[in-house]
């Protein structure tokens, strides 16, 4: 059920000059998020930014078997982000939710690899929580520039997920792109194997050649400016191939933010 | 205090005087989570032609101070579809509708105007002649009195539903526009549209959205449409319906002060789509605390100061 909350922030732990992960007191909507699915937030003390930012609900926060909030993984960029950076325990953030179509869930023999560039990490810890149940065996393929932009493996690993790792200097993991061992893998996977991206718009085509490239299913979560979130103002529109063959605008918000890549028109 | 905050708009009758803006709610079904649209006086769907519509390519929006521009290109399903798939769920959520109809030629005005009158459940016809973001007709027939005259009074052939043209602030004088369309047989107006705007950005020297100019609404531009109500109320007898920036249901009382007898909210709803009944009950409270039991009463109530004797 949709919520709008003004939640607590709980805590708020910075990763590096740029990277935050912000704890916020909003159960109900922590409760019904599926993986994949975003939150809308704004300070709730302040009418500007006037419109709210879509943000991946990163975690869910347990505490005794009790639900008490979410965690949003963000990148300072813009004014919400420097809000969301700079925020202290106490401080009031407005969050509306869960909103989206999330990843489809799979069930072995299918193994999961989730691919990951940035922030784009950020919807991968929710979905790894929903198939580790299920026995799926998990891997995550995170890139980033540097070292410095690799953040909460220990996530991953508590969650028993297998990590591939590449910068782009070479400074932890393989040297490169995160789809040149996604590649090279691809090629030798025997077994049935589902793709799931989130990160830079060049990454996500990437992934979405080598999905195609190598028969495999890939859902990829698009981030689009967004104006509501709820379908109402036709924003953040990406293009899908219609069945009539031409290419249509659909808005991410509600035919997204995930979707099958095949769907999707890649520039 | 039995309070009547009921809108009547020839024959029709909104519950309460606030409406969903047209571009600003989708079909309304995308809604249903945050409100009951039944609670709302009515819902003004997005504009639709004839035949389905792509929009303009992303970037479609830009926020700006105490506001955004948009230039979506009305995107829509065109208005078969709309009575095919959207209406039913509409009358089912018993939603009183208001249809914003567009086109690029009169004829396809009425061809839009016809299909709808011949649907069940739509309440009334908003006439979109104040689109900024459209090449075709639209805002062509907004910008000229004798274009405004002639969409209205064509209209006005094909049907019996009411007719509430959408006047733009693009011109320079508002006033006369809504008194064209009451002449030609309108039955309300509502204002404004968003003013046509620009955004850049300094560092790439390009436009902030892919059309290069869009539509600013928000709280930015709410005295401007404050004043515009003002200046149409002063000129036509007809229903006026105000909107612009509206955020509370201060603002929303702001309006009707100056002459709006219902008013929209469009941007604010994007910010928090659980605004419907926060705004309801400011203006209930409002009545209660002036004693006004009419909401009637307050239209165009604005007390002017007594002009001191030279």
């Amino acid at each position: 059920m949709l919520r709008d909350v003004e939640a607590r922030v709980i805590s708020n732990t910075r990763l590096s000059p740029d990277y935050n992960v912000i704890a916020l007191a909003a159960p109900e909507i922590a409760e019904a998020t599926q993986p994949g699915q975003f939150v809308m937030v704004k300070s709730a003390r302040s009418a500007d930014p006037l419109l709210r930012r879509p943000f991946s609900v990163f975690e869910v926060l347990r505490s005794n078997n009790r639900v008490e909030g979410l965690t949003l993984l963000s990148k300072r960029i813009g004014v919400t982000t420097k809000i969301l950076y700079d925020a202290v325990a106490g401080d009031r953030i407005a969050c509306l939710g869960p909103l989206g179509r999330p990843f489809e869930i799979v069930d072995p023999p299918v193994e999961a690899w989730m691919v990951a560039g940035g922030v784009g990490l950020a919807p991968f810890v929710t979905l790894a929580e929903a198939l580790r149940p299920r026995g799926v065996r998990l891997t995550l393929f995170y890139g980033g520039r540097s070292s410095t932009d690799l953040f909460c493996l220990d996530v991953f690993e508590a969650l028993g997920v297998r990590i591939v790792l590449a910068t782009e200097d070479g400074s932890r993991g393989e040297l490169g792109r995160i789809t040149v061992p996604l590649d090279r893998e691809l090629q030798q996977a025997a077994g049935s194997v589902q793709l799931y991206a989130c990160g830079p718009e060049p990454m996500l085509a990437a992934v979405a050649r080598l999905a195609a490239k190598a028969r495999r299913r890939c859902e990829v979560s698009v981030e689009r400016t967004m104006g509501c979130g709820m379908g109402g103002c036709y924003s953040c529109v990406v293009q899908v191939h219609g069945s009539d063959g031409k290419a249509h605008y659909v808005r991410s918000c509600t035919g997204g933010p995930v979707f099958d890549a095949g769907a999707l028109v890649w520039e | 205090m039995d309070l009547d905050l009921s809108v009547a708009i020839k024959s029709l009758t909104l519950k309460n005087p606030l409406i969903a803006a047209s571009g600003c709610f989708g079909y309304g079904v995308e809604y249903r989570e945050a409100v009951n649209l039944a609670d709302l006086g009515a819902v003004a769907v997005k504009g639709l032609f004839l035949n389905e519509r792509e929009g303009h390519p992303p970037p479609r929006i830009i926020e700006t101070p105490a506001g955004m521009l948009n230039a979506i290109g009305l995107q829509g399903i065109g208005v078969h579809r709309f009575v095919q798939e959207r209406l039913p769920e509409l009358r089912e959520a018993g939603a009183t509708v208001i249809v914003n109809v567009c086109g690029s030629t009169i004829d396809e005005y009425a061809e839009v105007s016809r299909v709808l009158s011949d649907a069940e459940g739509v309440g009334a016809l908003e006439l979109n002649i104040s689109c900024p973001n459209i090449k075709e007709g639209g805002i062509q027939f907004g910008c000229s009195l004798g274009g405004t005259f002639d969409v209205v009074s064509a209209i006005r052939k094909v049907t019996e539903l009411p007719i509430i043209p959408k006047l733009t602030p693009n011109v320079t004088s508002v006033a006369s526009f809504a008194r064209a369309a009451e002449d030609a047989g309108a039955d309300a107006v509502s204002l404004v549209n968003t003013f046509l705007a620009m955004a850049i950005d300094v560092e790439s020297r390009r436009p902030e959205l892919s059309n290069v100019m869009g539509g600013l609404s928000g709280p930015a531009i709410r005295p401007i449409a404050v004043r515009m109500v003002y200046e149409c109320r002063q000129q036509v007898k007809i229903p006026i319906i105000g909107m612009g920036g509206i955020a509370s249901a201060r603002d929303a009382l702001e309006f009707i002060i100056a002459g709006a007898n219902a008013v929209q909210v469009g941007t604010a709803n994007f910010t928090d789509p659980f605004i419907w009944s926060k705004l309801l009950e400011g203006i209930r409270d409002y009545m209660t605390r002036h004693q006004i039991a009419r909401i009637a009463d307050l239209v165009g109530s604005l007390q002017l100061a007594v002009p001191e004797h030279a």
